[in-house]
């Protein structure tokens, strides 16, 4: 009941600030929302590639095989088998991470516990390996230290929380 | 980095296929997974839409600008002699303020303009923590509104597809407080 709230109170909420504040709230919000569409034109090219290729590791079995071998590692973590591959993808590509997580979603169910904890992993962590990357590399920081362990810890933590908390939520 | 990514996939469903017999259902999965692609785009094109001009509105009115302010003091502890530093540590809020409202694409080029001045402040050489501070921050999530993910979940019928809310606040709330206090213990090991 109160997150049914949320949503349309943060629409008044924003709208009625910007207007408050003197922005002309309709035309701002259409150049916001083109800039969203051509955000997911952008990345239409990318999921065509990366959703193919998923698909095809899952009909080719090796997901449910990848899963099957870490799955007792995974346990201990709460984590579902479904959503093994993800923990191994997510941290090296955001667009490969949506990708399989919608292909777990659609194969499992949203509504389903491990197509809820597919969602929750996806919106919980970011892709840090990518990150660490990138900002290291701009700065020219030839080491980078803990980064990577301290990252890839907290990554763990946010999939076994994902678990955790979509089943004492929807359990 | 992602073409090696991309082409392990395709070698792993096509040798995995030809293995496990599944040859064909892998051959299907080629059309059937481009289709579905250009399905979800066009499914979730709205939704992102729509956050996107209310993130838009939210820049232009200032809003933003002061979530940034409030979050300010609570940031300046985490980067020692950074932290004294006005100008890194207002990129540095206006890097967080962007991660929680969703707002990716303004999050890194304002996130890496921070980098560069706490690197600079830090005397520029070396692996400062200052700046690996901000580093693993920017690697673990605090989004407030995961819009791509409910937007996904809304193209497949989900009624209520902000439900998960919760949950992903209490996951981002835990993995950033394990990412600051791991990069804290390991900077004592790790020269």
């Amino acid at each position: 009941m109160m997150m049914q709230a949320v949503v349309p109170l943060l629409l008044c909420l924003i709208c009625g600030y910007a207007l408050a504040h003197g922005v002309d709230i309709f035309p701002v919000f259409l150049r916001g929302a083109r800039k969203g569409l051509e955000t997911v034109l952008q990345i239409l090219p990318t999921l065509i590639a990366l959703l193919t290729a998923v698909t095809m590791l899952r009909a080719s079995g090796f997901i449910d095989l990848a899963g099957q071998a870490v799955q007792p590692v995974l346990a201990f973590f709460g984590i579902p088998e479904e959503c093994a591959a993800l923990v191994l993808l997510k941290p090296l590509s955001g667009s490969g991470g949506l990708a399989l997580g919608t292909e777990i979603m659609k194969t499992c169910g949203v509504d389903s516990e491990a197509g809820r904890i597919a969602a929750v992993m996806l919106g919980a962590s970011e892709t840090s390996i990518y990150t660490i990357s990138m900002y290291c590399g701009y700065l020219s920081m030839g080491r980078t230290r803990y980064a990577i362990p301290a990252a890839l810890l907290a990554d763990l933590t946010a999939f076994a929380a994902s678990a955790y908390f979509v089943r004492i939520l929807f359990g | 980095m992602i073409s090696y990514l991309w082409l392990g996939i395709l070698v792993l469903a096509a040798a995995t296929g030809l293995l496990t017999g599944r040859i064909g259902a892998v051959s299907a999965a080629v059309t059937a997974g481009a289709g579905d692609a250009v399905t979800l785009c066009i499914s979730i094109a709205g939704i992102m839409s729509l956050w996107s001009g209310l993130m838009e509105l939210m820049e232009e009115s200032g809003l933003a600008a002061r979530i940034a302010r409030v979050l300010s003091p609570l940031l300046r502890p985490l980067f020692g002699r950074a932290g004294k530093d006005e100008a890194a540590m207002r990129a540095v809020s206006a890097n967080v303020t962007a991660n929680l409202l969703g707002l990716s694409n303004a999050a890194t080029p304002i996130g890496l303009r921070a980098a560069e001045r706490i690197y600079a402040v830090c005397g520029g050489k070396g692996s400062p923590d200052e700046v690996l501070t901000l580093v693993v921050l920017n690697s673990a999530s605090i989004q407030l509104i995961p819009s791509t993910v409910a937007a996904v979940r809304a193209s497949f019928g989900c009624a209520q597809p902000f439900d998960i809310m919760p949950a992903v606040w209490g996951a981002s709330i835990l993995s950033v407080i394990v990412v600051i206090a791991a990069a804290r213990l390991f900077a004592l090991f790790w020269p």
